[in-house]
Order: structure tokens, then C-alpha cells, then sequence
């Protein structure tokens, strides 16, 4: 499959010309509107299953469409379908463009340029699609013996491979043409371990815009390891406690918190409505001084990144939060233009049968200075989270949520005893003002966040480092 | 779109295609929907969407071996490739004794008409929507001046059709519609904001309750979460309002689901026949319900659908089974095969909720002298395989048996296991809105964390 380039792809595949553009965006913009765009989408998806030490389970998907969007003020109208030929485009851009005043517009379509995408982030010698399935039975049973030979306590392992193949046009009413490759492999292990009567689950995974052989230098039995390590580890749990207390955040995948406490609270669609827990509050203080948090799409190679997003835009890095004081909001075309601001290429959508909406791609926050062995030696009595499981925010209370699947009791300034999943609650515009030390030791995820928003799933990532919170809400069962 | 001859026919013939490309069975699912959504905020539509979509999936098995593909381009040479590809793919994965398709004797040998679909529902005008969406809405931004903002109203109107063919010998299709109207309003006092939303859902368009009643329950629902305060930790009694019990349920659900008990991935393993509940709980799953939301005729295997108690006074009754997941442990499928058309079928509940108890929800809530009442659960914080179970919450303050002040960023949390024996109150409102639904619970005792 020939897809390095999308135009070429979606002219050979489907007939799409750069006559078929112009003319469909006409028709989008008989009325009148701001703007129109197109977004082709071809996708493969395949995915390889093991479980009790076999690959039982492999499934390919292809799904392909076309959506047709057309803007006036805050108004959208939008048709797709998985049908892409000119017919069902025309019929596409009558629908949408119902949104928009029956005055004739005066919008002149121009003639579509190409134009190239702003970045090269994951051009890959060869995708992970290309890859012969039995490489992926072969890697899936190396996982097996590796996560098997952590305990024998482990009595089984559920393992996957999942990859993505994603070509994308997006042709504009101001005539720009940006066409995206993206590829994208994942690996997602569970373990269970079970003794004297006691049952627990691990889970760990990564992944990212990468080839398949960069599985194979040992990445992947590494993931097999942590979660085998996990499930054993919480077999010996005790109950969490519940009620407030300082907690400290181990780096990588804790960085959930950002994404949930101020990640979402800073989308431009919420603060244009004026729903959002952080509206109308750019230039105020919502974090401690030690605290830079970016949102960055244009890091090589990582799951959340994109060379432009999903309406074209090239995607760039984002401070959101600079030294304890809230910057800059995540922007889609649509927000943007109503609140004044530049987009921000946080335009993004699940696939052509969605609207765009404004989303993060990998949410971090810079590292500090303090050693991690220093942090956790200034806490006498408090809770140690290292791994996390889902996490969720209501964006209008502020109140955020999410779930610690590894944990442990800190005593006298040392890792004590494991204790077993709770879930931390706390206020997105007050936590990160709580955070007293940063650590110099940031790491970003390896590659397994998807994240939800009105119904669409994104792949995203983030990253922290150790961090101390005075003071959030650890809600086990020990009152 | 009541026929669903066509893509009945696309499904027999991928099947066929199957068998003539090497594969010793396979089973095809056809699904086409079209959809519209209109979203109206502050009075102005904000958006306007059309779906058309359609899906082809299919499954073979080659010796003992199987591989599911699918795709969305229906051209001869297509689905000539589709099945090609099913049986290429299936010789790299393992044998698998208990992979293949359902019994015979277990397949549906009619398609009985369960009222699934309203051709209104199709049909709906756009402008019509948009007024309905917008009375809505406006209904709740009138209530009190307090709701200040809102996040808007959305009708959303779907209609489909569903095609199954294998070659056990069963074809069978059937048309069904959805639609729903949901209100997010925005209310505030003293500096703080908070949002809840309340919404309709029928197959039926006359089945959707009056915008204007919808938009004002949004309102009261959005009003009372103003004002609210952190409860203290503490141990105590947890009413769950019926939206946040059908979350229990759904818990309970992916408990006995075949899947999670032969990997031994449940805290219910190994308890069928057992005492799981309090004597109050009793639980039925029920796909042949009229109009019913989950409602069908057959299962994603093709077989026959029956009402079935999961749990009867207290005691699990039965799992919810594919044919799969019944072979590996032993016993005859329940006909709770579900399937998105790219994945293998698994075990999923369809009209699955607990039978309403004897008393009113203010009665359970005058039962509690200090405790809380739960409206809205975030996160997702329980742990299938132990039962443990820890989650954000937001609600009501009981005191001395009366809701006394809004309570936000808390946690409540418990073992699932200890939370069904603990129900000792199941309400008399439940409404089937969803495919998982409770009425009100009162749980005895869980921990509250909060300051």
C-alpha cells in the first residue's frame, strides 16, 4: 500500500481531484458561511490477541469517508460519509451548508494548493502496518514468558498488539490541501496473579508513532515485567487509607493529573462558552512557582503528536501554565476565531464521522530541581502513587478524579507497605497550587493514553515528574 | 428503511465467499445507520449533523483457528478481498477447541417483531428538531435566574438496520431507531459553577418525554448542586440516586459475563448458585421486552433470546454467556453474544436492571440519619477482578432523614462484594431509559472520604 502521499492516495483510490475539491467546496459555500472544509479519511486497524500463552484472536478493520463541515459564526453544519465519491460529496456539502444563511455568499473558493505539512514527526522507514503477522504472534509469546517468568504466582497473561495506519487529506476553503501519514503501534498487557485465595490484576503497555522492530529491543518484555511486578506487588496490599493527606506522585503516567485537573478546564470550547472552572482567568496565578505545564503535539515519534491536526493546522507547542500562572488556552479553528486567538492545532476528531473539537496531545510539566529520594524523604506520613489507571474531570465544578492502581504508604519519609487502588479526588484550579516540590526526574508516558471527550477517543500522551501535593483527597476504605 | 433484504443478502454472501475461500464456518454481521444530530445553545443552533454509515464484519474459522475483518467498501471486489483476507489471517492464529459457532438447536427459528423501530424517527425534520432541542433548553434557562449559562440542547435521531448470516444456517435482520433529548445547563451562586444535565430516550419519537419537562428536571438537577460543601471522611449509609445505581449494575453485569469468569477475571467467580446479594435484589436481563432499548430478536450468534432472572432474592442465578466463553466453562450459551462489527462476539447484558422494591425515594432517604445521597459518579476506580471500589462522587447531604446541602469532591468506596450483601432499600422508580437500568439503592454503610 502506497500511501506516502495523501493526495496521491485519495486521487488513485477514490477519484478525488483537485476539481472535485473546488467544486464540492462551492457548493459548501453557496450560502453564506466563513469557511468549509473536507476531510478524507482511509484507515486500517489491525490487532493481535494472546491469552493462555496463544494468539487465538487477530482482526483487521478498514474504514474509510469523507466529512464535509461547513462554518458560519458559531454555527456548524456538518454531513459524512463512507461512501467518497463526488455524488455523495455533493450531497455531503447541501446538507451541511443548511446551517448556514440562505443569502448567497460572497466567499470566492480559491484553487487548492498544496501545502506541505508543517513537521515530519514519524516517517518511518517502515510502518508498523507492513508488519507480517506472524511477528506479532512472535512478540506477543516473548511477552508471555517474560511477564510468566517475573512469579509463578502469575496464572495468566492477557496480552495485545494493536496498530493503526491513518491517512488523512484536510482541503480548505482558503485553499489549502495538508495531507497526514500516521502510523501508530501499541502494545496493552494484563496480568493476574493469584495466591492463597488472593486475586489481582497488573496492567502496563506503551507504544507511539514508532516502527514494530522498536518493540523488539527489549521495550516490550519490559512492559511484560511491570505488569507482572504490579500484580504480585498488590496481592500483598493492604486497605487504602481514605481522607486527606500528602501525596507524591511518581513521574511519567501520573501526569494523568494535568490532563484531567487543568488539560480539559483549558480546551477553547469550554472557555468560550464560559463553562470551564479556569474562563476568563488568563494572567491569574493557578499553580505554585514551581509549576510549567505545556501541552507539546510536535515531539518525534510520541502517541499524542501529529504533524498538523485534524482541520490541517500544524501542531506546535503550548504553555499553558508558566511558572504558577495560567497562559494559554487549547484551540480548534472554530474557538479560536471566536475568541480572538490563533489556533493552536488542537483541532482534533476521533475520525471523519465526528466534528473537530478542541483537544490535547502530550500534556506535560517541566521538570525541577529537587531529587526524587529528596522529595520523598521530607513526607513523614502520606501516600506514594506510582501507576494510575483512568481518570475523569467535570470541568464546570472543577472537580477532578483519578485512580491509582499501584500505591503505597509513605513512613518516615521511606516507600512502606502496598496499599490497594483508590481513587484521589481534587479542585483543578487549587491542586496545582498545592504542589510544593517538583522533581528533576520528568518523564513522559510510554505511549497507552486514549482520552475521551463527548464521545470521541484520541491517542494522547503525558508526563511528570516526582511531585509533592500538600494536601489532596485519597479515597480508600480506612476512615 | 424497514426491509432489510439487502444487506441480509451481503451477509449471505460474505458467508458464502467464506466457505468458498477455505474457511470450514463463518458468520457475517451487516449493520447501516443514518443519524442526525442538532445542538441548540443560548438559543442558537450550534450545529447540525448528518451520518450515514454502514459496516461489513465477518468471522471464519479455518480448522480450529479463526480471524474477524471488516470494512466499509460493499463493491464485489471488496468483499471478495474480505473473505480472502479472513482466511489468510486466520492461519497465523493458534487452534482453539472451543472456537466456533453456536449450537444449532440454540438458534433463533423465527424473528419475532419486537417494536423496535418508528419511521417517525427517520423521517424527523431537521427544523423540527432544532425547535424541540431549543424548547428544551429554554424551559431550563427559565427556571431561576440562577442558571446563568448553559452547554446547550442536543436531539439526536437514529435509525438502522441490523443483517446476521452463518452458515449453522441462520439469516435474519432486523430495523430499529433511537432518539434522545438532553439539556446541560449552567447555574451559579457566590463565585461557584456547576453544571448537571438531565435527558429523554425512546425508540419511538412520541416515547421521548415533553422538551420543556426535560429542560426543567436539567434545572433542578443543576440548581441543587449549588452551594456545595466537602462532607467530612466518615463511615456511613450511601443512597444512590437511580442514574448512579445503574452504574452498580452495570458493575454486576461485567461480573458475570462469560469472558471475566473463564479468565478468572471477576470477584464473582466460581459463586453461581451462591448467595451474591441481599434478599432485596433480584436482577433479570430481558431482550424481548416491546420497544425495549436493548430489545432484539436473536443474539450477535444468531441464537434465540429468552428473559432470563440473574439474580433471584439474593442468589446469582445465572451468567450472561456467548457460545464461546459457555464452552469454556462448561455450560450452554445464554444467548448473550454482543459484537461491534471488527471484534470477535463477547457476553453482554441487554435489557438488564434490578426489579423495583417496595419503597418511595424519599422513604429510603428518611430512613438515613446522616449519610449521603448520590447523583453523580466520576471516574473509574473499581477493580473488576477484586471488587475493590473507590470513585468521585457528588450529591446531597442526609441529615436526620432530610436532603440538608449540596457535597462535592468526595470519594465513596467500598468492596462490590460487600455492596450488593449491604443493600437493604431498593426503590419503587425505576424506568428503563437505558439498556442498564436500577431504581434507588440504599447501601447500609461505605466510606466516605471528603476532609
Amino acid at each position: 500500500m502506497d500511501v506516502a502521499k495523501p493526495e496521491g492516495f485519495f486521487r488513485e483510490r477514490f477519484g478525488v481531484t483537485d476539481g472535485t475539491l473546488e467544486r464540492v467546496l462551492g457548493t459548501a459555500l453557496e450560502r453564506r458561511a466563513d469557511w468549509a472544509d473536507l476531510y478524507f479519511e482511509f484507515r486500517v486497524n489491525q490487532t493481535a490477541s494472546l491469552e493462555e500463552g496463544e494468539v487465538k484472536k487477530a482482526t483487521r478493520n478498514v474504514s474509510q469517508g469523507v466529512g464535509v463541515r461547513v462554518v458560519a459564526g458559531a454555527r456548524s453544519g456538518y454531513a459524512h460519509s463512507d461512501e467518497v465519491s463526488l455524488e455523495r460529496l455533493e450531497i455531503a456539502a447541501r446538507t451541511a451548508r443548511a446551517i448556514a444563511d440562505e443569502r448567497t455568499g460572497a466567499v470566492a473558493v480559491p484553487t487548492p494548493a498544496r501545502t506541505p505539512a508543517a513537521h515530519d514527526l514519524y516517517a518511518l522507514a517502515r510502518p508498523p502496518i507492513d508488519t507480517p503477522t506472524d511477528d506479532h504472534v512472535a512478540l506477543l509469546a516473548r511477552i508471555d514468558a517474560a511477564a510468566r517468568a517475573v512469579d509463578p504466582a502469575i496464572t495468566n497473561v492477557l496480552a495485545g498488539i494493536g496498530i493503526e495506519h491513518r491517512v488523512v487529506l484536510v482541503a480548505t476553503s482558503a485553499g489549502t490541501v495538508v495531507g497526514d501519514v500516521r502510523p501508530l503501534v501499541h502494545v496493552s498487557i494484563t496480568c493476574v496473579a493469584e495466591r492463597g485465595g488472593v486475586r489481582q490484576q497488573g496492567s502496563y503497555g506503551g507504544g507511539g508513532r514508532v516502527t514494530f522492530d522498536t518493540l523488539l529491543d527489549g521495550r516490550a518484555e519490559r512492559f511484560a515485567r511491570e505488569a507482572a511486578r504490579q500484580a504480585v506487588a498488590n496481592l500483598d496490599a493492604a486497605p487504602a487509607p481514605a481522607g486527606t493527606m500528602t501525596v507524591i506522585l511518581g513521574p511519567g503516567w501520573p501526569g494523568i493529573l494535568l490532563h484531567e485537573a487543568i488539560g480539559h478546564g483549558l480546551e477553547g470550547d469550554f472557555n468560550r462558552k464560559g463553562v470551564s472552572a479556569f474562563s476568563n482567568r488568563i494572567g491569574t496565578r493557578v499553580a505554585s512557582e514551581l509549576c510549567t505545564v505545556v501541552d507539546d503535539g510536535t515531539i518525534a515519534n510520541r502517541r499524542g503528536s501529529l504533524n498538523v491536526d485534524d482541520e490541517g493546522t500544524p501542531t506546535q507547542r503550548t504553555v499553558l501554565i508558566e511558572r504558577g500562572v495560567l497562559r494559554g488556552y487549547l484551540q480548534d479553528r472554530l474557538n479560536a476565531r471566536l475568541m480572538g486567538m490563533p489556533p493552536t492545532g488542537n483541532g482534533r476528531r476521533e475520525s471523519f464521522a465526528y466534528l473537530p473539537m478542541p483537544r490535547m496531545t502530550n500534556t506535560f510539566m517541566l521538570a525541577g530541581e529537587d531529587a526524587p529520594e529528596d522529595i520523598l524523604r521530607s513526607v513523614d506520613r502520606g501516600l506514594y502513587a506510582r501507576y494510575f489507571g483512568g481518570g475523569q474531570v467535570d470541568i464546570t465544578s472543577g472537580k477532578f478524579v483519578f485512580s491509582a492502581s499501584e500505591a503505597y504508604l509513605i513512613e518516615g519519609g521511606k516507600i512502606g507497605r502496598p496499599v490497594r487502588g483508590a481513587t484521589l479526588i481534587g479542585n483543578g484550579p487549587d491542586v496545582l497550587t498545592r504542589i510544593s516540590r517538583v522533581g528533576a526526574d520528568l518523564q513522559l508516558d510510554e505511549g497507552i493514553g486514549t482520552c475521551g471527550k463527548d464521545g470521541q477517543s484520541v491517542p494522547v500522551g503525558v508526563g511528570l515528574p516526582t511531585v509533592r501535593i500538600d494536601g489532596l483527597t485519597v479515597g480508600g476504605t480506612q476512615a | 428503511m424497514s426491509d432489510t433484504a439487502d444487506l441480509r443478502e451481503i451477509a449471505r454472501g460474505l458467508v458464502a465467499r467464506a466457505t468458498a475461500a477455505g474457511a470450514r464456518a463463518a458468520d457475517a454481521v451487516v449493520v447501516e445507520s443514518d443519524g442526525l444530530s442538532v445542538g441548540v445553545r443560548l438559543g442558537d443552533v450550534e450545529k447540525l449533523t448528518r451520518a450515514r454509515q454502514r459496516r461489513a464484519g465477518l468471522r471464519v474459522f479455518v480448522g480450529e483457528s479463526s480471524a474477524i475483518v471488516s470494512t466499509a467498501d460493499f463493491s464485489r471486489d471488496a468483499l471478495d478481498d474480505l473473505a480472502r483476507q479472513a482466511c489468510t489471517l486466520a492461519r497465523h492464529t493458534a487452534a482453539d477447541r472451543f472456537a466456533g459457532l453456536p449450537d444449532p438447536a440454540a438458534l433463533a427459528s423465527d424473528v419475532p417483531d419486537l417494536d423496535l423501530y418508528d419511521p417517525a424517527v427517520e423521517q424527523l425534520d431537521p427544523e423540527q428538531a432544532i425547535a424541540w432541542a431549543r424548547d428544551a433548553e429554554a424551559a431550563a434557562l427559565g427556571t431561576s435566574s440562577e442558571i446563568t449559562n448553559s452547554e446547550g440542547g442536543e436531539l439526536g435521531a437514529e435509525a438502522g438496520q441490523v443483517a446476521y448470516a452463518s452458515t449453522a444456517g441462520f439469516v435474519g435482520g432486523y430495523t430499529g431507531s433511537r432518539a434522545s433529548l438532553a439539556v446541560v445547563p449552567v447555574a451559579t451562586r457566590d463565585g461557584g459553577m456547576q453544571r448537571d444535565s438531565w435527558y429523554t430516550a425512546h425508540r419511538k419519537l412520541a416515547g421521548l418525554e415533553p422538551p420543556a419537562a426535560v429542560g426543567r428536571e436539567a434545572a433542578r438537577r443543576t440548581l441543587r448542586r449549588l452551594g456545595a460543601r466537602r462532607p467530612p471522611t466518615c463511615e456511613c449509609p450511601v443512597v444512590f440516586e437511580a442514574e448512579t445505581a445503574a452504574s452498580l449494575l452495570r458493575h454486576l453485569a461485567g461480573a458475570v459475563s462469560g469472558s471475566a469468569l473463564y479468565r478468572r477475571m471477576s470477584f464473582l467467580v466460581d459463586r453461581l448458585g451462591e448467595k451474591i446479594a441481599s434478599d432485596a435484589v433480584t436482577v433479570v436481563d430481558d431482550p424481548l421486552r416491546p420497544a425495549g432499548p436493548a430489545s432484539r430478536p436473536f443474539d450477535a450468534e444468531g441464537v434465540a433470546q429468552q428473559r432470563r432472572g440473574i439474580v433471584e432474592r439474593g442468589v446469582l442465578t445465572s451468567y450472561l454467556l456467548d457460545s464461546y466463553s459457555a464452552r469454556r466453562l462448561g455450560l450452554q450459551t445464554t444467548g448473550h453474544a454482543s459484537r461491534s462489527v471488527g471484534d470477535a462476539p463477547g457476553a453482554a447484558p441487554t435489557n438488564f436492571f434490578l426489579e423495583p422494591g417496595p419503597h418511595t425515594p424519599e422513604q429510603i432517604i428518611a430512613s438515613v440519619r446522616t449519610g449521603i445521597y448520590v447523583t453523580e459518579l466520576i471516574g473509574f476506580g473499581v477493580n473488576p477482578v477484586t471488587g475493590d471500589y473507590s470513585r468521585g462522587a457528588a450529591g446531597l447531604w442526609i441529615e436526620n432523614g432530610e436532603l440538608a446541602y449540596s457535597v462535592e469532591e468526595l470519594t465513596i468506596a467500598g468492596n462490590l462484594k460487600d455492596i450488593f450483601r449491604d443493600i437493604e432499600m431498593v426503590g419503587n422508580d425505576l424506568v428503563l431509559r437505558n439498556a442498564v437500568a436500577a431504581p434507588t439503592l440504599k447501601i447500609g454503610r461505605m466510606t466516605v472520604a471528603g476532609t
